[in-house]
């Protein structure tokens, strides 16, 4: 399948690989896809109590370049905004940027999905700590 | 590699390069030597047929047949054509009862469904997870109706070579005609027809360094084999495949058999040896495993699944190697191999594999590039691969539940 030098590039030489402590109180983890399903995406944000922004975003991913691709871009585009804002970043942005075909476009969803349970999971962990 | 740009090929399972002294052998006869081999009344039809005749004795004598029992096809796929449904309308008074394996090749499997579709019933044996037929289970599958077995000699995915003799004799007992597809087994394993009982045989040049577009039927005579023509017209080949005769495809053929004959055994210490480089160069990577049994395997075939990397991946970064992958077969659909699939693995460990094919022009200095090149590969996927993570960090990533709805 021939893929936009945006996918090669990314899946080659993918920016924000890698893993941060999933127990830090400050880093939101999600686990989304199914191997079977031929996609894996871990993607992790550490926010800065001072500034409320994203400082750090990794990821790792199981799939094909294009699931690469789009994990490394969300990484990209969700550091440096705050939660709230990341977990705003829409799929259909996604595709557009890397020109997914259509076969692929399930990357970008997933890549949402992954950014939405990240930042959902660091608010738990905000909110369990403001109960307690 | 260094004097060639083009790809390291490991992929002789899907077609060999003609051999150059093939090649020499097929010119003439499409230059001067054009005339076709039917012609009786002239010169050029009388040396066509003499080579194309030489050249049916070079088939025969790498299977221990007879000339006559050989019959000219444009490639095993034709010959399996005719061998099944051939039998199956010579035979339709003794019964309409056919066995195969779930692991056939297509040109096998798909006959069969032709045979489904004109009524026929047919088994499809699940095979053992090694690949190997289970004789038991043939042998309970077999009916007082069964009218042929057919079976791949030689896996063209995992590479395992079924017991023809053991399956031969069984059907020999039962009265039940044997079919083998030894598309890839012809200069890979000892054949002999007069030991073996075997029937029916599929050949083809291609898989053997001959050309493509050329295969043979042996259609055994004693005791004989009766089919009905699938292909009409002048009555070429005692009537069983009418066409003009390619003569210099015939002899490419003819020719491409007759020297594998003759270097079978280096061809073959050669392939050990590339072999178990290859394997020793990849199994210590961790977490791999090889598709099908080791042990009775051709030395050209090594098919290993790479576990915590994903398959198009794995493949697209394998940058100047020519493999073959467990879904590459059926690539427009990204099926998993249904060969690995009834071996049981799973469709991710199937589309995880990699077949890779030797062959008599393969170097060491190739093989190590493709060892450097798929371990760099996969060492680097695993570094990406949250999979390969939780599993180094002691987590039994088999056992985890996924939620698996976002794909439907």
């Amino acid at each position: 399948m021939a893929y936009s030098e945006k996918v090669i590039d990314y899946s080659e030489n993918p920016r924000y690989a890698g893993s941060l402590d999933a127990e830090d109180p400050c880093v939101g983890t999600a686990l989304v896809g199914s191997p079977r399903a031929g996609e894996v995406i871990k993607l992790q944000i550490r926010v800065n109590p001072a500034t409320g922004l994203i400082a750090q975003a990794r990821f790792k991913t199981y799939g094909s370049g294009p699931a690469i691709a789009a994990s490394s871009l969300v990484a990209e585009w969700a550091h440096g905004k705050t939660p709230d804002a990341a977990a705003l970043i829409r799929n259909a942005d996604i595709a557009r940027e890397l020109s997914l075909p259509p076969l692929k476009v399930h990357c970008s969803i997933l890549a949402e999905e992954a950014i939405k349970a990240a930042v959902k999971d660091y608010q738990s962990k905000i909110d369990r700590k403001a109960a307690a | 590699m260094a004097e060639s740009q083009l790809p390291v090929y490991l992929d002789y399972g899907a077609t060999t390069p003609c051999d150059p002294r093939v090649v020499d052998a097929m010119v003439p006869w499409l230059r001067a030597h054009f005339g076709n081999p039917a012609s009786r009344t002239h010169a050029w039809g009388w040396e066509a047929e003499e080579a194309v005749e030489q050249a049916r004795g070079h088939v025969a004598g790498l299977i221990g047949a007879d000339p006559r029992e050989i019959v000219w096809t444009s490639g095993a796929t034709e010959s399996t054509n005719l061998a099944i449904k051939g039998a199956a309308e010579a035979y339709e008074a003794k019964g309409r009862h056919f066995i195969t394996l779930k692991t056939e090749h297509k040109a096998t499997l798909d006959t069969m469904r032709e045979l489904e579709r004109r009524g026929c019933d047919v088994t499809f044996l699940d095979v053992e997870p090694d690949g190997l037929v289970n004789l038991e289970r043939l042998k309970a599958a077999l009916r007082v109706d069964t009218v042929l077995v057919s079976i791949l000699w030689v896996n063209n995915e995992i590479g395992v070579i079924q017991d023809i003799a053991a399956i031969g004799a069984l059907c020999r007992e039962r009265g039940v005609l044997l079919h083998v597809d030894a598309a890839q087994a012809t200069g890979r394993v000892a054949i002999d027809v007069q030991q073996l009982p075997i029937d029916l045989m599929s050949m083809t040049a291609h898989k053997t360094y001959g050309p493509k577009g050329i295969g043979a039927l042996y259609v055994r005579r004693k005791p004989k084999v009766r089919l009905v023509s699938q292909m009409h017209g002048g009555g070429h080949e005692r009537g069983l495949r009418s066409g003009t005769l390619p003569t210099h495809q015939i002899v490419g053929m003819g020719e491409a058999f007759r020297l594998i004959q003759g270097e079978m055994h280096e061809v073959d210490v050669h392939a050990r040896m590339l072999q178990q480089r290859l394997l020793a160069g990849l199994s210590d990577l961790g977490e791999v495993i090889v598709n099908g049994s080791l042990e009775h395997r051709v030395p050209q075939n090594l098919n290993m699944s790479f576990k915590y990397v994903e398959g198009e991946a794995l493949m697209a970064g394998l940058h100047g190697l020519a493999v073959s992958s467990g879904s590459a077969c059926t690539s427009a659909s990204m099926e998993p191999s249904y060969v690995l699939k009834a071996l049981g693995r799973s469709d991710e460990l199937a589309h995880s594999s990699l077949r890779m094919t030797t062959g008599r022009f393969t170097t060491i200095e190739e093989i190590d590039f493709a060892i450097q090149t798929i371990r760099a590969t996969v060492q680097r996927l695993r570094e990406l691969s949250p999979l390969w993570e939780l599993h180094e960090q002691g987590v039994d990533v088999d056992a985890m539940q996924w939620e698996a709805a976002h794909q439907e």
